[in-house]
Parts: C-alpha cells; structure tokens; sequence
C-alpha cells in the first residue's frame, strides 16, 4: 500500500470502528502480530489484506482500508486462525464484525439473480444458506 | 438403541446417498435414528456476532422439538440430537452452547418461542462418529464383511467437526476419529497435512476460482500421500471435492480423478451392503471405474 496512513485519536472515535469492536467482542489490543492466523489461514494468498493486517488496522482505526478490503468476502469462517492464535484473539469473530458492519449499511456482496441456474441446481442447500448468511442481509 | 436424528436440508437432496448409507450401517449396528418431527434448517453457519440472537431461533427450536418426543412417548429419555452434516453439527452445538453460556440470551428466545415449550439446556448435539466411538470401533469391526486391507484412504475432517475446539469432536489440529474408523474397517489410513484444510466452503457459489485451486491443492495432497479415495462427512466439502473435479481438470489438465466418498458409504462398502444402501452412483467421480480392479466387483 503506497498510501500514506496517519495515526490519529479521530480515527478511534468512528462510528464503524466502534460498532465493530462492541458486536464482535473481540480484544483486538491482545494481538502482537505474530502472524500466525495469516500463516494458517487457507485463503491467504486470495487476500489482499491478510487477517493479521486486519487486526492491525483495527488497532489503528483505519477503518477505510478495512472496509475495502476483499479480506471478509475470502474469509469463509474456517476458524483457522481462531485455533492458532496464542492470544485468544477470535479472529473469525472479527471477521463476521467486519462483514456484518458492511451488510447493515446496506451494501449486498451477492446478486442471487446472477447465480447460474445449473450450479444452483447442482449446489447442496447448505452451499446456498451458507453464502446468503455471509453475504446478504 | 433409539435416537434423535437431525437430518438437514441437503441430506433430503444432494447428499441422499449420506443419509441412505448413514441409516443402513447404524442398523447394522443396532441404533435406529428417529427423525425429529417438523425440523427446521438450523442456518447452515454460526452466528458469530454478539447481537444476533434471531438466527439461534432455528437451532434452539430443534432441541425443543427433541424435548417434545421425549415427552410424547417416542423417545425414552434420550436427549442425544444426532447429526450427520458437520455444518449442522457444528451449528446446532454452537447454539446450544451459546444458550448455555449466555442464560439471557435464552430468555429472548425462549420469549420469542413462547407458543412452544421452554428450552432448557438439556439437549445434546452429538456427530455420527461420536455414537460409533462410544459403542467402540471393535463392535464396528466385528461388522466387517469385504477385505479392504490394500486400499489407503485419507480423511478429510474439514472444519466444522473439528472447530472451534469448544465444540469440536476431536482435537482441532491432530484429530484421529476418522482415522480409527478407518482401521477397524480394515482400511489404510493416510497421514497428510491437508485434512483439516477448508475446501473454500460456500465460496463455491460466487468464487469458483478460488475453490479450484484450495480443493485442487487438498485432493493432490492425498494423491501424493498415496491416497485411493479420500472419505468426509460434509455435503458442502463433498461438492468442492468431488464435484468440482471436472472444473479442476478444466483449470490443471495433469489432474488424475480420486474418488469422494461419505464415511457411511465406506462403512456400508465393507459391511457388503446392496448398492441401494450404500448409493455409490450418486457421487460425481466415479468410485467403481477407479478402483473396480483394486477393491471389489460391483
């Protein structure tokens, strides 16, 4: 990321920020940044901000490069990095904050229209409940 | 031995040859599985944030289903909720520890519910292995009728068996269930880091591209371990891996076909079940074409 991002009190005092860390109940100032979910989790290489980045930038407050990111919709709630993580941290519970922070504005990463019809019928329900619940509300 | 059985959507559809193989091999085991009256999709995956209650409804109203048959006679105090699908599984025993750890929480939804019953904790959510590892894997060898001795099969538990550790059926990083299951059907199993590896899960709706290449890795990684067939509990990881192998061929020509199954289908294999009760014509890559000469004849 060639932008330059700057460390400020404002940044804590986002309403997204907030919202993210009350519904997700996740400490994220217990992280150290080892990297170990980024280095457990099986989609990393999909991502363009890896979870550990995550972390860092809710730490941060730079809620913009969160929202952004393709990170939540690659996730796939593997809990992965949840098991790995020597801090506790729940980081696939950040990650649905994450999602769930986006979905109530009101902003769908799905278009059911667009599913084709043969896959939908060849796909098992649980394909489709699964993707509806991560993303749409 | 009765008890209650969950099954879920997609056992009633795509993965019919689970639930077919599932109910046949527990017979021969003596456990008949009871179906719970009017269940209801239990929402596939877990809420993870704090404030959504709503879609624990679903769960919880499955439990008060099990408390209603004990209640009418159709169970005798058994408050075991059997589940074959691991995203139910997991689903289900997320709720039912979210309730437990979170009183309040049961309250609106016991509110919510208010024509039915009260829930109380008392429901059990426990995974098909779980019920054979209590009776013992020796009862399940004694069932064993075809020698399957030559034939290395690689588990592969996925993610919702297995996490979080809470809930899990085994240890989240070096699970064995499967593993056991699989000696005393006489079976090789394969050691391989991929098992507990995500096949991309739902992604496979709206990004294909990306469960090409995680399943693509996970099904090489058997095949390098010396995998015949690869076995799995999880109709969503049975689409990724079995099915998708035609998109895989597509995508990666080398690619050589393995064969996925569901553990009950194994089971119901070396039991010498009839085809009809072990539904082999109803995975996508076909298990006979690859290994006719090395296990049996059809």
């Amino acid at each position: 990321m060639e932008k330059r991002m700057t460390v400020s009190s404002q940044n804590f005092k986002n309403e997204d920020i907030q919202k993210l860390e009350e519904i997700s109940e996740v400490n994220v100032y217990s992280c150290y940044q080892c990297g170990n979910c980024s280095a457990s989790c099986p989609a990393f290489e999909f991502m363009d901000m890896p979870p550990h980045q995550v972390i860092r930038a809710v730490q941060l407050g730079f809620i913009d490069e969160i929202l952004e990111a393709n990170t939540p919709w690659i996730c796939a709630a593997c809990i992965s990095c949840t098991v790995k993580c020597p801090r506790g941290v729940d980081i696939a519970k950040l990650m649905e904050g994450v999602r769930q922070v986006i979905l109530r504005k009101g902003i769908d990463h799905l278009n059911i229209n667009e599913i084709d019809k043969k896959l939908r019928e060849q796909l098992p329900q649980i394909a489709l409940i699964a993707n509806f619940r991560k993303t749409i509300l | 031995m009765k008890i209650p059985y969950y099954p879920g959507c997609s056992l009633k559809s795509t993965a019919k040859h689970f639930e077919v193989s599932a109910i046949a091999v527990a017979k021969e085991l003596g456990i008949e599985f009871v179906e719970i009256p009017r269940w209801n999709c239990c929402g596939v995956v877990s809420s993870l944030t704090e404030d959504d209650i709503i879609h624990h409804v679903g769960p919880i109203r499955n439990f008060v289903r099990v408390l209603d048959m004990n209640e009418n006679g159709l169970l005798d105090n058994e408050k075991r909720l059997l589940t074959l699908c691991s995203m139910c599984f997991n689903t289900l025993k997320r709720s039912n520890l979210r309730v437990k750890e979170k009183p309040d929480d049961l309250d609106v939804i016991n509110d919510f519910m208010y024509q039915e019953k009260d829930y109380d904790g008392s429901v059990e959510v426990v995974h098909f292995l779980e019920i054979l590892q209590k009776i013992g894997f020796d009862k399940v060898k004694e069932k064993v009728k075809k020698n399957l001795e030559n034939i290395k099969v690689a588990a592969y538990y996925g993610c919702m068996l297995i996490r979080p550790k809470e809930i899990g059926i085994d240890d989240p990083e070096i699970p064995a269930i499967f593993e056991n299951l699989i000696q005393s059907l006489g079976a090789e199993p394969v050691d391989w880091r991929s098992k507990i590896r995500c096949c991309g899960s739902y992604l496979t709706l709206n990004n294909k591209d990306t469960v090409i290449d995680i399943a693509y890795d996970i099904l090489t990684d058997a095949q390098k371990n010396g995998a015949d067939l690869i076995i799995t509990s999880c109709p969503l990881c049975a689409f990724n891996l079995d099915n998708r192998q035609k998109d895989i061929k597509n995508k990666y020509p080398g690619f050589i076909e393995i064969p996925v199954l569901y553990f009950t289908q194994l089971m119901a294999l070396t039991f010498g079940l009839e085809e009809k009760q072990r539904g082999l014509d109803l995975n996508y890559i076909n298990f006979y074409n690859l290994l006719n000469k090395k296990v049996l004849s059809k």
